[in-house]
């Protein structure tokens, strides 16, 4: 196995006379693997060999299951998005409520029975129709069955009863009025297909493609961990998408993603870091879109970890009871320094819970309410309070004890671990210590649900409908033994949680059920437990030669991957020439040329070398 | 994570116990390391059921992360997943489990972690496998020409180079060769194992031959010098041996003595090393395979870490360390064959 005679040397810098038959060998191969460079460069590219136009999109997530009933991830739901239509959907420029397979709708005046009309055009991709009975089939399987309830259970746990009157009625009736009833983000899946299915638990609807859908899309393959492919559905009720393939491929790194994308491999990736925004700026033949973020970046304080009953654990610090404390902490805090320090100016200085791209719902504070960044005020604030320093600059509480804070970061966000390390400094200023715990996200959780922490990061995905963030707020969220919230803050308070009845029941009336939330985070801005950052922008890019416009939600100034709705792959059109960036240079083929030639000759040359020398050798 | 004991040169081999009566030494020394190999698999597969639980956070939680979920469908999804049992209960569910090559179900995927596995396998053996190939060869041959020739202007060149690449970190290093030759030279593509829609065996073989350069270019880059090194030095031990001598003696060339002589004997060493490193190819490289998006063990390994996925982690770790110690028990098989001195 080991011929010291036949060496092969991967670098240059060494006598060349020994060596040439060994590079000359290793180039050779290099060459005969390099080769399909030629052949198969990149097929990925806009349009492939059969002439279909495919949108590639570059997905940082494996798929979890392509089954609605279990799917959670980002990635799966919003494929279902493609390939199952919904009772209603939202509009693509002002995320209000449009028809779906529902057309029409209307209530009962005690708001709890729900009629839906559904549309007669709608068609499965088998060529059945979609009838009430689909709707009422898969909203019925839900409650009924547990484990069909798994992704998407809490839209119909409040349900009473889901009857399909006639091919085009369904009635929901409801146990109490619902403020999501417009907003039911469930997949309808068509019963024909799926009622023999024996355990919905364990069922991943990933063996008989194409799976039989209603969307605009028809999921037609999956290649676990690599990608997945959509044709699209000619006979969709709305205009047919312009694409005649879209293809999500899995490539969890977020640098390689941008390097496919430079090299015209994909057509669009998500999740940019202003960094990456910045220099694909630049790029020819790239469109880079800023939109306002869905999420909201923030950290909760501990008002003291209690229990439903009133139970009180852990050991946050008893100090951060006092809203004085925590008011002069959001006082002390610059929120237009984390915008351009941290996001390079790709975000926006945050007040109100619910970000501003849902202007319905956004609130913003009066001059009066104002907690902003002014560190003599917050000085004031504490002195006042009795919050003294220090021999070391570190405050005291009234009751003795050092300010000294634990303040949990998530490691595996490069924007949290910066914002920390800014805070800490911020907070330094008003004589408050920080103790930065950049952790895993785990250590973090386990802290949050032990109750054992000060600060602690969070953000959140808000909806347009926004009464589930709302609702983990309320005194209901706490958990009714230590260990088992299912929020980010020990946050109570009879108020708000009046106010969020309120809203619920006033579903029905946009205008006062706006004013109702704008009036909670009213309420979540003054207690200071549940803080705000900002709202970071999402930072994507596509090809321009591979797409010629693609649909933003809200537009303008909406974001393209994640939407609540189809649009940016349903109405997205293909560049007249698209362009295929990954062709192999001239100036690659020449060389590699060479490189051959080279190569065959130098192993020519060496053999009769060896040849020369064999009898030598024995 | 992995090498457990007795690893390496069997040191307390077989002339420890030398004298006793009854078996004969052979089988002593096989029963020996069999037992030895078995023992190390059982406290493996002890080990990985706590040491995944020792890991912060909890998985239902991390799974409904951000997501609308009611107390009721955490509770379900814990019941699903077996958690809500006291420990002692899950343990032994987890050892009867084993015992029938049944890894439960993954958490995330709900499919049997087994099948996950057997999907993944051939994309990290062909990655590894082939990396490992190459790495062992070019290391063997550059090690056996440097130590051949210590202290000449190619030896230090070649170690250097070695150890630079060595010190260089894989993920970084392959982002580097993405940059260049993929997206920069657009030779290769940036990553994936194939492009869809490619039909036929010799075009699907092509195309995949066409996406492993880079990965495997990395990992051969990163890993090479220790071969090398091993190599290297164990052909300078055996530099100053008298049968090296004698061979000159008798008028063989240079090279001759190399290859006949120096270089059967050099081995040794890095055949073991070999063999620990083909029980770590199943392991794959973490890192390649997430840059180059290789759908291999190392992603499932790191997708499973991230929530964590307990039925995942543990199943693979129970793989990953079995495969070395197998591989391990197999070294120590075929040490007897290579060595003689060992036989005894």
């Amino acid at each position: 196995m080991v011929r010291p005679q036949d060496p092969a040397r991967p670098a240059a810098g060494a006598p060349k006379n020994r060596t040439a038959s060994g590079t000359a060998a290793a180039v050779t191969a290099a060459a005969l693997i390099a080769a399909p460079a030629l052949s198969a460069a990149a097929p990925a590219a806009a349009e492939t060999a059969d002439g279909a136009d495919t949108l590639t999109v570059a997905a940082s997530q494996p798929v979890d299951s392509l089954s609605p009933f279990l799917a959670q991830r980002l990635i799966s739901t919003s494929i279902h998005r493609l390939a199952y239509d919904y009772l209603t959907n939202y509009d693509p420029e002002t995320n209000e409520t449009i028809p779906g397979l529902a057309e029409s709708w209307k209530t009962s005046d005690d708001g709890l029975t729900w009629t839906y009309t559904i549309r007669d055009d709608a068609t499965w991709s088998d060529g059945e129709s979609v009838t009430a009975e689909d709707v009422a089939w898969t909203y019925t399987t839900m409650t009924e069955d547990e484990s069909a309830a798994t992704a998407n259970g809490t839209f119909v746990a409040n349900f009473e009863d889901v009857e399909a009157v006639d091919d085009s009625t369904v009635r929901i009736e409801l146990k109490q009025p619902q403020a999501t009833m417009l907003a039911l983000d469930i997949p309808i899946v068509p019963e024909h297909i799926w009622k023999d299915i024996g355990d919905l638990g364990s069922f991943n609807n990933d063996e008989d493609f194409p799976i039989v859908g209603s969307g605009p899309f028809v999921i037609t393959g999956h290649e676990p961990n690599q990608s997945i492919t959509l044709e699209a559905n000619e006979d969709y009720w709305r205009d047919p998408p312009e694409f005649d393939r879209l293809v999500f491929r899995y490539m969890p790194e977020q640098d390689a993603q941008v390097e496919a994308l430079r090299a015209g491999e994909i057509s669009f990736v998500s999740g940019l870091t202003p960094a990456q925004a910045d220099a694909l700026k630049d790029t020819e033949g790239v469109t880079v879109n800023t939109g306002d973020g869905k999420r909201f970046q923030g950290f909760t304080v501990n008002p003291g970890a209690a229990t439903r009953d009133g139970e009180e654990f852990g050991d946050g610090h008893p100090a951060l009871k006092d809203r004085v404390l925590r008011r002069a902490i959001m006082r002390a805090l610059d929120k237009d320094e984390i915008v351009e320090n941290v996001y390079g100016g790709y975000a926006q200085a945050a007040d109100g819970y619910i970000p501003a791209r849902y202007d319905t719902y956004h609130w913003t504070p009066r001059e009066s309410q104002r907690l902003d960044f002014d560190p003599g005020a917050a000085n004031r604030m504490l002195d006042e309070a009795g919050y003294e320093r220090g021999d070391d600059g570190v405050r005291v509480s009234p009751d003795g004890d050092r300010l000294k804070l634990r303040m949990h970061v998530h490691n595996d966000r490069p924007d949290y671990v910066a914002m920390g390390k800014l805070m800490a400094e911020r907070l330094g200023d008003i004589g408050i210590e920080i103790d930065n715990r950049t952790v895993d996200p785990g250590v973090l959780s386990d802290a949050l649900h032990a109750g054992e922490y000060d600060l602690i990061f969070t953000g959140w995905t808000v909806n347009p409908d926004p009464d589930y963030v709302l609702g983990i707020h309320t005194c209901d969220a706490l958990p009714s033994e230590p260990g088992t919230m299912r929020s980010d803050s020990y946050f109570c308070n009879e108020d708000y949680d009046r106010l969020y009845e309120r809203q619920l029941a006033t579903y029905d009336d946009p205008q006062a059920r706006a004013e109702t939330v704008e009036r909670m985070q009213r309420i979540l801005y003054e207690e200071a437990v549940v803080n705000v950052l900002t709202y970071a922008d999402t930072l994507e890019a596509y090809r321009s030669d591979q797409i010629a416009s693609i649909q933003v939600q809200p537009d303008p100034g909406g974001n393209i991957w994640g939407q609540d709705g189809h649009w940016s792959w349903s109405s997205a059109v293909p560049a007249a020439d698209s362009q295929a960036g990954a062709d192999v240079p001239v100036w690659a083929l020449a060389g590699l040329g060479a490189v051959v030639l080279v190569a065959v000759g130098g192993g020519v040359y060496a053999m009769r070398r060896r040849a020369a020398s064999a009898e030598d050798r024995e | 994570m992995d090498t457990p004991s007795g690893a390496g040169r069997p040191a307390a081999g077989p002339t420890a116990r030398r004298g006793r009566p009854g078996l004969h030494p052979a089988v002593r020394y096989l029963g020996g390391r069999v037992l030895t190999a078995v023992v190390s698999l059982l406290a493996v597969m002890v080990t990985s059921f706590f040491l995944f639980r020792v890991l912060p956070g909890d998985p239902v939680a991390a799974l409904t992360q951000g997501r609308s979920v009611s107390v009721d469908q955490l509770e379900a999804m814990r019941r699903d997943f077996g958690l809500d049992q006291p420990l002692p209960q899950q343990f032994v569910d987890y050892c009867l489990g084993m015992m029938t090559l049944d890894f439960g179900m993954s958490y995330q995927y709900r499919v049997p972690v087994s099948e996950l596995i057997a999907e993944r396998l051939g994309p990290t053996l062909l990655l590894a496998g082939t990396g490992t190939v190459i790495a062992a060869v070019l290391g063997l041959v550059l090690g056996t020409r440097s130590g051949w020739r210590r202290g000449s202007l190619m030896d230090r060149v070649d170690t250097g180079i070695a150890l630079t690449l060595w010190s260089v970190p894989s993920f970084w290093l392959g982002l580097l060769l993405i940059v260049l030759l993929a997206s920069g030279a657009g030779l290769f593509p940036t990553s994936g194992m194939s492009s869809p829609g490619v039909e036929g065996t010799f075009a699907v073989a092509l195309d995949v031959a066409h996406h492993m350069v880079l990965p495997v270019a990395t990992m051969v880059a990163v890993v090479y010098a220790q071969y090398m090194m091993i190599m290297r030095s164990s052909v300078l031990d055996e530099m100053g041996a008298d049968y090296l001598t004698t061979a000159r003696a008798k008028g063989l060339r240079d090279a001759v003595v190399l290859r006949r002589h120096a270089v059967p004997n050099a081995l040794l060493p890095t055949v073991t090393l070999i063999f620990l490193n083909l029980g770590r190819v199943v392991s794959g490289v973490i890192l390649i395979e997430t840059v180059f998006a290789w759908p291999g063990l190392g992603s499932l390994f790191y997708s499973g870490l991230r929530v964590p996925d307990l039925p995942i982690v543990q199943a693979l770790f129970v793989v990953f360390a079995g495969s070395v110690i197998i591989m391990n028990l197999l070294a120590d098989l075929v040490y007897p064959l290579l060595d003689p001195r060992v036989r005894t």
